[in-house]
């Protein structure tokens, strides 16, 4: 395993675990582990961990499961399920990221500096996940409290049986987006190509400019657009229990 | 003679085509404009282990004294990647029944029987509770289409991870909880709101086939340190195929679901017409292992229609590991017992017949979200009962297998068997009786 102390373990909790790890010479299973082990190996209260991951290439699995308060900056481009079930830490991609990042994550933050593929943020139940440019098809589906934004445009199947949270895209979103849609909240800047079974679009009031500009600014993001630009849209519940008069919408 | 010759009456005489439950059901969708919706599994008659026959040592083999020469039966599960393998006392296991489709009390009484006689519960869709982590010695976590409830730390605090892709009942079909059992408990941990008709997916959302089912697998492996066997589930309708990818995809253990598997809730409709008998599923299964190489390596776990030791005893003679069961363990722990007769028949049914569970109003405290019936449930009782049953069934499956000369339940094999009809002789590879025919034999 080739995991690179920057600074000595003598230095203060907040950079005595400072590290490289790079993936042409240490595995993914290392990596992974060595992150399991961190709360254990944290002196208590610490919570600037800071990790740098090198050469990803596309490998799968990179963070995942991680539980611990800790930045992990990841220098490329990364396979399926990175940072999946992510509980706390700060991971940032300088890339774009395969299928299903931060599948199932209940807390924390992933934010992706390139493209995402498909299923981005599947189930996730909590945290934040950014994407700076484009995301496939099916982003946030079945997604149960997580907070998505994509400053790029979206896929189709989108937001299909969201569940809860919120989903802002900056850009334009495919076809039958909020399929099936439950109580999950989507604001769209750009066009959108249909609609998806019981999604309808919804008067965006104040009090949604007020509650998605919070959610913008929590992560810096602002001034990046007019949140009077959006448009809201949700569940019609309609589908909430079952008619056979609705038959023809399933 | 004027005297009027009466005329007998012919006999009422129902279709066999339109029979009288057909009728009702024509009836019933008419009135409402929906498909029946029930719980259990296939109701109607289908080839199953019945139709098969021990063939007991006399010369030719040589059987065990019964009560006084050992018979193993233990099992090991997850011997091909994880590092904790599971080890079961016996080869039956509880199927996989969720908190919402099933009481907190009857999560329990599942667990409690369970570790008594040292074998392993399953979760279900809707996570897991604290009733069952608490009193299940070995708990098996389900990983769901849906995934409801679905959370790292239960994943960690689990023995197993079990990939459900299909499931007996349905294969291809998802999750249905109606409203009425969508209690404030069961949507929090659902994230929906209450009361709805919650139908939940047919297929995972993070993945499109076994290709990438072996990166899922990993993934989950990397999560929980390669610690804990994964296993993968599925509804038997191409058993063959089916398990080949669920190998391929890195499967430590495989649970296959035959038709008659029970589910919470389904269209009848969908129960009784889609996938295949369990007896149909298993030598298809084994085959694919056994041409792999893999039998005996990556486990198979058998369940749909379990009732008796010599149901397990045919399962495991037929190749597989072991067993699981989750009708026959809730009859166990009370479900349509004569004791509520009253209750039935004031919901229009009988014991024995109750299957209704999505309407939440289960007499025996079972199938329900109703705080009220689900107190009349004993955790406790309820618990012994199960074990019992599981005792009764593991010393069923010993018996026959001391009679076919077996020091281990393993050792039971396709040679001690003969099948009572064509059909069964067919689907499970063995001989008709009395012939040394196995039809279709070669054609596989």
């Amino acid at each position: 395993m080739n995991i690179r102390s920057q600074t000595q373990t003598k230095d203060t909790a907040d950079t005595a675990f400072a590290r490289t790890i790079d993936l042409d010479t240490s595995s993914v299973r290392e990596l992974n582990q060595f992150l399991h082990d961190l709360p254990r190996a944290l002196p208590p209260g610490s919570n600037a961990t800071a990790l740098r991951v090198l050469n990803p290439r596309g490998v799968h699995a990179v963070a995942a499961g991680v539980d611990a308060d800790v930045t992990i900056e990841i220098a490329g481009d990364v396979g399926y399920y990175c940072g999946g079930m992510n509980q706390h830490a700060t991971i940032l991609i300088d890339g774009s990221a395969g299928i299903g990042l931060g599948e199932n994550m209940m807390s924390g933050l992933i934010h992706v500096r390139g493209n995402a593929s498909d299923s981005l943020g599947a189930t996730a139940h909590g945290g934040t996940i950014i994407v700076d440019g484009n995301a496939s098809g099916r982003c946030g589906i079945s997604m149960k409290g997580v907070d998505i934004i994509v400053k790029g445009s979206i896929g189709p199947m989108s937001a299909f049986m969201a569940q809860a949270g919120t989903l802002a895209v900056f850009g334009d979103v495919g076809e039958a987006f909020g399929d099936s849609l439950y109580e999950a909240q989507l604001y769209v800047r750009g066009s959108v190509a249909s609609l998806g079974a019981d999604c309808i679009e919804k008067p965006m009031e104040e009090a949604h400019r007020a509650a998605l500009y919070a959610k913008l600014a929590q992560q810096g993001l602002a001034g990046e657009v007019d949140v009077g630009t959006f448009r809201r849209y949700g569940s019609a519940r309609t589908l909430y229990h079952f008619h056979v008069d609705n038959a023809g919408a399933y | 003679m004027n005297e009027q010759v009466k005329i007998p009456r012919t006999t009422p005489r129902f279709s066999a085509t339109f029979d009288p439950h057909t009728l009702s059901e024509i009836r019933r969708a008419a009135a409402t404009g929906i498909y029946d919706i029930r719980g259990g599994g296939s109701k109607r008659h289908l080839p199953h282990f019945d139709d098969l026959l021990f063939l007991g040592a006399s010369m030719s083999r040589y059987p065990l004294e019964g009560y006084r020469e050992k018979c193993g039966t233990s099992v090991t599960l997850g011997t091909r990647f994880a590092k904790k393998p599971i080890e079961l006392k016996i080869p039956i296991t509880i199927a996989g029944m969720s908190f919402g489709s099933l009481s907190a009390q009857a999560k329990e009484a599942l667990g409690r029987g369970a570790s008594l006689v040292g074998t392993s519960t399953t979760t279900g869709d809707g996570g897991m509770t604290q009733e069952e982590r608490g009193h299940s010695n070995i708990l098996v976590y389900q990983y769901l289409p849906s995934r409801y409830g679905m959370n790292p730390d239960d994943l960690r605090k689990a023995d197993a991870i079990e990939v459900v892709v299909g499931q007996g009942a349905k294969p291809g079909g998802g999750g249905m909880l109606l409203g009425q059992k969508i209690s404030p408990r069961v949507a929090q941990m659902r994230t929906l709101p209450e009361g709805i008709d919650q139908r939940s997916s047919c297929r995972h959302p993070d993945w499109t086939g076994p290709d990438d089912l072996e990166i899922k697998i990993e993934e989950l492996r990397e999560i929980t340190d390669w610690e804990k066997p994964i296993y993968v589930k599925v509804g038997a309708s191409r058993p063959y195929y089916d398990i080949a990818l669920a190998v391929k995809a890195g499967a430590d253990v495989i649970v296959l679901d035959g038709m008659q598997g029970g589910t919470a809730a389904t269209q009848e409709v969908f129960i009784e017409h889609v996938g295949i008998p369990t007896l149909a599923a298993i030598r298809p299964a084994v085959q694919a292992l056994q041409d792999l190489g893999m039998h005996r390596k990556v486990q198979l776990i058998v369940s749909g229609g379990i009732r008796n030791g010599a149901d397990v005893a045919k399962a495991l003679a037929l190749g597989a590991d072991a067993v699981s069961i989750g009708t026959a363990a809730l009859v166990a722990l009370g479900d349509n017992d004569p004791h509520w007769e009253s209750d039935y028949e004031m919901l229009g049914t009988v014991a024995g017949a109750y299957d209704d569970w999505h309407e939440g109003r289960d007499p025996a405290g079972i199938t329900t979200q109703d705080p009220d019936l689900a107190k009349r449930l004993d955790p406790i009782g309820a618990g012994r009962r199960l074990a019992n049953f599981l005792s009764v069934l593991t010393l069923e499956t010993q018996t026959i297998a001391r009679a076919a000369g077996k020091s281990h339940v393993h050792n039971l094999e396709p040679e001690d068997l003969v099948a009572l009809t064509v059909e069964a002789a067919a689907m499970a590879g063995v001989p008709l009786a009395g012939t040394n025919w196995i039809p279709g034999a070669g054609g596989r």
